[in-house]
Order: structure tokens, then sequence, then C-alpha cells
């Protein structure tokens, strides 16, 4: 193995843990006051919104792989599908997209 | 004897490892093609599990391939890696209000384990998550991660190309499959998600890098709904 890979590997690794391990840590046993607590019990619905838009539109080139991605798994979800379900839903009608 | 019953009911690491399942498919395409890229940039075999082992952020490991193959060096590589996972911090202190009152070294451990997708996973699940759940829930996504890039790197090859494409749709329906359902038990989460949505399109069409445009469109939206949710409080009281 090359030794400056394994550094930057080891590097990577540390910067990648911090972010993730901090706040877990410090906050153990912290009670935040209670705006700053309903912040953050906000944040998982607002990422998922910046997760999912626009990244998804991108995916391929064909912009309709995305739009029709996007549109089935809205629907799978809606009808009250599990989340397996929507995940394998989607990638199906992508395949049978892909395939016309 | 064990009650009968108790086995209707799983235990929280297996809850995990089942919630994780739906993770371990999405980063199948990702974690082969990634091992792909990482032979044709010439990392070795152990090189490539060991980034994989280590670092196991998607993004970060494919803009370091980037980045090598573009000749860069190793300072710049990990301040991206850096700014990158930023939008971490807001994660794991989210996370923190909802996790059990675990020993500090367990929620040190599962921290390592925090990605986009398991932080969702666990942030919308019913209730509180404890680190056995944690545990569970990343076992699968981190296996999978690591041994789909070893065999990417070891086939050399991805899924066949049809397939590839199709399921590159996977991790983002796996966001909306959780995202939606909250739709329907609390108004504001749709505020939440489209106000960050906005956002965050508006920010990268300007150019700001990923790492930041992310954590700006969460935070801003997340203060904002949580402003008005007091603010209508304080008008009803």
């Amino acid at each position: 193995m090359h030794s400056g890979i394994v550094l930057l590997i080891l590097a990577m690794g540390l910067v990648t843990y911090i972010p993730r391990m901090l706040p877990l840590v410090v906050f153990h046993r912290v009670q935040l006051p209670p705006f700053w607590q309903g912040v953050l019990k906000n944040v998982p619905y607002a990422t998922l919104g910046a997760l999912i838009v626009p990244g998804i539109f991108f995916i391929q080139d064909d912009k309709w792989f995305g739009v029709l991605g996007f549109t089935s798994a809205v629907l799978a979800a809606w009808l009250g599908a599990n989340v397996i379900v929507v995940v394998l839903a989607s990638v199906a009608v992508l395949s049978l997209y892909a395939l016309m | 004897m064990e009650p009968i019953l108790a086995t209707n009911k799983l235990s929280p690491f297996r809850q995990g490892a089942q919630a994780g399942i739906s993770i371990a498919i999405g980063y199948m395409p990702i974690a082969l093609t990634f091992g792909l890229l990482a032979k044709t940039t010439g990392l070795t075999f152990l090189e490539t599990v060991m980034m994989s082992m280590i670092v196991f952020a998607g993004a970060s490991q494919y803009i370091a391939l980037n980045l090598l193959s573009l000749g860069t060096g190793t300072f710049e590589i990990v301040l991206t890696t850096f700014v990158l996972n930023i939008r971490h911090f807001l994660m794991s202190a989210s996370l923190n209000e909802k996790a059990e009152s675990d020993e500090l070294w367990k929620k040190a451990l599962y921290a390592f384990g925090i990605t986009d997708e398991t932080f969702s996973v666990a942030a919308t699940k019913e209730g509180t998550v404890n680190a056995s759940y944690m545990f569970g829930l990343i076992a699968l996504s981190y296996g999978s991660w690591v041994v789909n890039s070893g065999i990417g790197h070891l086939v050399g090859a991805s899924l066949p190309q049809s397939l590839q494409t199709s399921m590159s749709v996977a991790l983002y329906a796996m966001f909306i499959g959780l995202l939606v359902p909250s739709f329907k038990k609390q108004r504001k989460t749709m505020w939440l998600a489209g106000l960050a949505a906005m956002i965050n399109s508006v920010l990268l069409f300007f150019h700001m890098p990923k790492g930041w445009a992310i954590v700006v469109a969460t935070l801003v939206s997340a203060v904002l709904v949580q402003y008005a949710v007091n603010e209508r409080e304080r008008e009803d009281a």
C-alpha cells in the first residue's frame, strides 16, 4: 500500500468522524432551550427536502428519468407503501422506461 | 422459557437491521461503482476497501477519487471532505434530541455510522432511538457499503448498464418513502421539506458548494418554520 494514500484515508476518516461524533458527545445530557430543540426536531424533514431536490432531477442526462422516478416514488409513498416497496417500485418503473 | 408472544416483538437491533435493508440495496450500485472507479484511479484492492471501511461517506469518497486523478494534494482533498461533511454536525445534533441516554462510548461508536441515509431512517422512526437500534441499522448499511466496494474492485465491473441506470434513483426513492408519510401526520413537515428544497435549488443554481448549500437550506428552513410555529402558538394563547 502506498503510504500517502493511507495517510489520506486516515485524515479523511478523521474529518468525517468529527462532525458525526461531536454533537452527540458534547450535547450528551445537555438540555437545549426549547426553541433550539424545536429547530433540531425540524432538521430531518428539512434535510430530506434538500437531499431530494434538486438532486433527483439530475440522476441522468435524460431529465424525464428523474421526473418519472420522483413521481412514482411520491405516488407509491402517498398510497402508503412501505419504504422498501417505494424503492423497488421506482426502480421497476425506471427499468421499464429504460427498456422503451 | 421465553414467552411465545415475545418473539413477535423484534429486538431493537433487529428492528434497526430491518430498517437498514433499503439502505443496503441503495448503497449497492454506488459502492460497486466506487470500487470500479477506485481501481481505474489506481487504488489497490486493500486501499479501496480500507477507504470504505474508515471513511464510510459516499460523496466524499467519490470526490477524493476525482481529485486524486487530477493530482490534487492531500490537504485540499481533506479540506473538501470536511466541508462536504459539515452537514453531519446538524444531523448528529438533531439525532441527539431523539437518542435515548445510552452510555457515552456507545453513542460515540454509533456516531461513526451516521450518513445521510442512516440519519434519515433513524430520525423519521417513531419514538426514540437507542444504541442497539443504531447498531442494527448501521451493520447492514456499512456491510453493504464495504462489501460492495470490494466486489466492485475485484470484479472490475458494476451492474449491467440498464439496471445501474434505473438503480440510481434508489436512495432518492428511499428519502421520498421516509418523508411523504410525515406529511399526513404533521402539516409543517411539508413546509420544512418544500422550503429547504427550494432554498437548496436556488443556492446550487448560484454555484454555492453542495456541502454549504444543504447546511444553509436546512438551517434556514428549520428556523423559519419553528419561528412561525411559535408565533402561531402565541396568537392562539
